[in-house]
């Protein structure tokens, strides 16, 4: 993301570079390095920093970074000790893989609804989409901790599913839905869904219907022509929804923690109670930076995939 | 002989009462047509006059509301477009933007599970025939329009179908461009001897590349016929009118005989003498047209008194190749009469606001009924 946006203002640079002339308003094309070093880059900078230190109780619980070591000597301590005790705790690592096992299959079922709907909505008539967008959005004009109380309430032993089984006469006694992971990725999913939606939505509308026409009258068939064009032509939309779903759900904390109670631990979980519980704000940090690696990794990863397929 | 003039011609495409329905609307209306082997067919119109409509029918994207269609015997009416022997050329282009020139015009033989081998003989035959072997690598993007036009083509030709559908193929390209691509494309026309049915609105593009054309208008066919005898005999005043610009008198018949009518004209100031056959009765009311090209003027009276008028020069018009004259007669009516600039402006008689005769042959005006 950080290489993204470098990116991005290398861009801008560029571009005022060639426009010397005609002189964009100066001020807005500085407005995004104020807000990047405001807000992202002072903020990741003090994570890092407060990851390097000792627990310490005092206020703010660490200790500072920088120490008189005598009345004229200073010196910078940095702590590693949080990273070695990330590396050797396994606890922390299988919270860490059952956060990315959990996003990754949200994203993966989030791929599949999303996709057919998204297609679903770009086949109906104009007047329907828009509806059909409309209902899509809609939800998510009520607070998302509601929607998840919801889920909540639907599913508890009290709940309205249990009670309607019971009335049915299929159960006898209520069942334990929450408390687990499937429950936990059926909500993400139900959460983030319209974030996959969305950007699909946007590539498939963009795809001329012309293309699929010549597809046709080409010889390929129905399933053919979306198999060759609308899939590789919506790609840019599928992994853009990807990122979207996966991203938060990744960090996702409110609904491991209302949904699965003590059965699953998510990093995001950790990093809570790291803070709150243990009041140990540096592993905290430190588990913070892993993860901001860990994706980093995981996207310098696909970028050099994509530069290995277009030497090839 | 022209096939569509030989009785014993088999026609190729055969169109027969095709009509579409949007709703309420009739886009198409019992169109009926017969198209031979190898010719280049265009359909002619205007804006929302069924063309395009039938061209989808024939396509196979839109499913007639009557009528049917048959290519080479078969009937195609109900077949998909996929499991169709046509091919068309999209007015877009609609190249697949993520594949390379190469794999666009591999598509649909891809899709025929043919060898690989074959593919690639047929793919780099075509790419040769619209000269763009080079290109093979490129993606549409990284082309001109004058090449994706070509890239377009080979694609939609390289399954050698039985019949090539042309929407607009021309339109988006520059006028100079678009000249050079008429020959072109009915060059590798000829060369690849499949059938062509061409959609434009463009009447120059129509009369140039075309074996025959119909003139549709609200989406029924007004006249077909090779682009001479269109332009030449046009069957109506709309026709008339569409094709090239014209001079129309109204008048009532005074006279008729086996070979010719005479048409009193007070629009024209004269009796007009028009070559004709066919039984017109006296008294009815007719109009006759003129090709501007056809009209010749003098500043002295020309030595027979028919067809003859006179008027004064409001506006020359100088278009380079030739000048057009606007005369106004007595009537009030406005005669285009063209010339071919052999002199130069300066040095002509005829000036603005000049008394002339126009004049022209009997057998240049075209009786119109309707």
């Amino acid at each position: 993301m950080l290489k993204l946006l470098f990116k991005k203002f290398q861009h801008i640079k560029k571009q005022k570079a060639l426009e010397s002339k005609l002189q964009a308003p100066s001020l807005l094309l500085f407005f995004p390095y104020i807000w990047s070093i405001l807000f992202f880059l002072i903020p990741t900078i003090l994570v890092i920093k407060i990851s390097l230190a000792k627990s310490f109780i005092s206020l703010p619980p660490f200790t500072p970074l920088i120490q008189g070591i005598s009345d004229y000597f200073w010196g910078v301590y940095l702590y590693f000790g949080n990273y070695i005790t990330l590396f050797t705790d396994s606890f922390y690592f299988s919270a860490l893989l059952s956060s990315f096992v959990l996003a990754g299959s949200s994203t993966i079922i989030c791929l599949f609804i999303g996709y057919s709907m998204a297609y679903a909505v770009c086949r109906a008539s104009k007047r329907v989409q828009i509806i059909l967008i409309l209902l899509i959005v809609l939800p998510f004009v009520t607070s998302f901790l509601i929607r998840v109380y919801a889920w909540m309430s639907l599913l508890n032993s009290q709940g309205a599913l249990n009670v309607l089984l019971t009335k049915i006469g299929l159960i006898s006694a209520p069942i334990h839905f929450l408390d687990n992971n499937y429950v936990v990725c059926l909500v993400m999913v139900y959460c983030y869904l319209p974030f996959m939606i969305m950007p699909i939505y946007a590539a498939l509308d963009k795809i001329e219907n012309s293309l699929i026409e010549a597809s046709l009258d080409l010889g390929a068939s129905q399933w053919q022509s979306f198999w060759h064009i609308t899939v590789p032509l919506s790609i840019p939309g599928v992994m853009a929804g990807c990122t979207l779903v996966f991203v938060p759900s990744l960090g996702e904390f409110v609904i491991p923690e209302l949904i699965g109670g003590a059965r699953t631990m998510t990093i995001g979980q950790t990093i809570w109670g790291e803070f709150f519980q243990n009041r140990d704000w540096p592993l905290a940090c430190s588990i913070a930076v892993l993860m901001m690696c860990s994706f980093v990794f995981c996207a310098l990863l696909s970028k050099m995939k994509g530069v290995l397929l277009k030497n090839k | 002989m022209e096939p569509w003039q030989d009785p014993n011609a088999e026609p190729y495409i055969q169109i027969e009462s095709i009509s579409k329905k949007y709703g309420s609307v009739e886009a198409v209306r019992n169109v009926s047509l017969s198209i031979y082997k190898g010719e280049l067919f265009s359909l002619l119109g205007g804006s929302g006059c069924g063309k395009s409509s039938l061209l989808r029918v024939l396509a196979g994207f839109e499913t007639p509301t009557s009528g049917r269609v048959l290519v080479d015997g078969v009937d195609i009416t109900d077949k998909p477009p996929y499991e169709r022997p046509v091919n068309m050329m999209f007015q877009s282009y609609a190249l697949f933007p993520h594949m390379t020139v190469y794999k666009n015009i591999a598509f649909g033989l891809k899709q025929e599970s043919l060898p690989k081998s074959v593919i690639y003989e047929r793919v780099m035959e075509s790419l040769e025939l619209i000269q763009m072997t080079q290109f093979a690598n490129r993606k549409p993007q990284q082309l001109s329009g004058g090449q994706r036009q070509r890239v377009a083509l080979a694609r939609s030709i390289v399954k050698r179908p039985k019949l090539l559908l042309l929407d607009e193929p021309l339109a988006a390209l520059d006028k100079r461009l678009r000249e050079q691509t008429q020959f072109e494309l009915v060059n590798i026309q000829e060369r690849v001897g499949i059938t062509f049915i061409l959609v434009t609105h463009d009447q120059e593009e129509a009369m140039t590349m075309s074996s025959r054309m119909a003139i549709m208008e609200d989406g029924r066919i007004r006249q077909v016929g090779a682009p001479h005898d269109v332009y030449e005999f046009p069957n109506s005043r709309f026709v008339a009118e569409f094709i090239g610009s014209m001079n129309i008198f109204d008048g009532v018949v005074v006279e008729e005989a086996q070979d010719h009518v005479i048409v009193d004209s007070p629009e024209a100031g004269c009796s007009i003498l028009t070559t004709h056959v066919g039984a017109i009765p006296i008294g009815a009311n007719v109009s006759v047209a003129i090709r501007p090209e056809k009209v010749m003027m003098s500043k002295t009276p020309p030595a027979e008194g028919r067809n003859c008028t006179k008027g004064i020069v409001r506006e020359i018009a100088y278009l380079g190749d030739i000048s057009i004259y606007y005369v106004e007669l007595s009537s009030g009516k406005h005669i285009q009469s063209s010339l071919p600039n052999l002199l130069r402006l300066s040095e002509r008689n005829v000036k603005w606001d000049d008394e002339v005769y126009l004049f022209w042959r009997a057998e240049n005006g075209v009786l119109l009924t309707v």
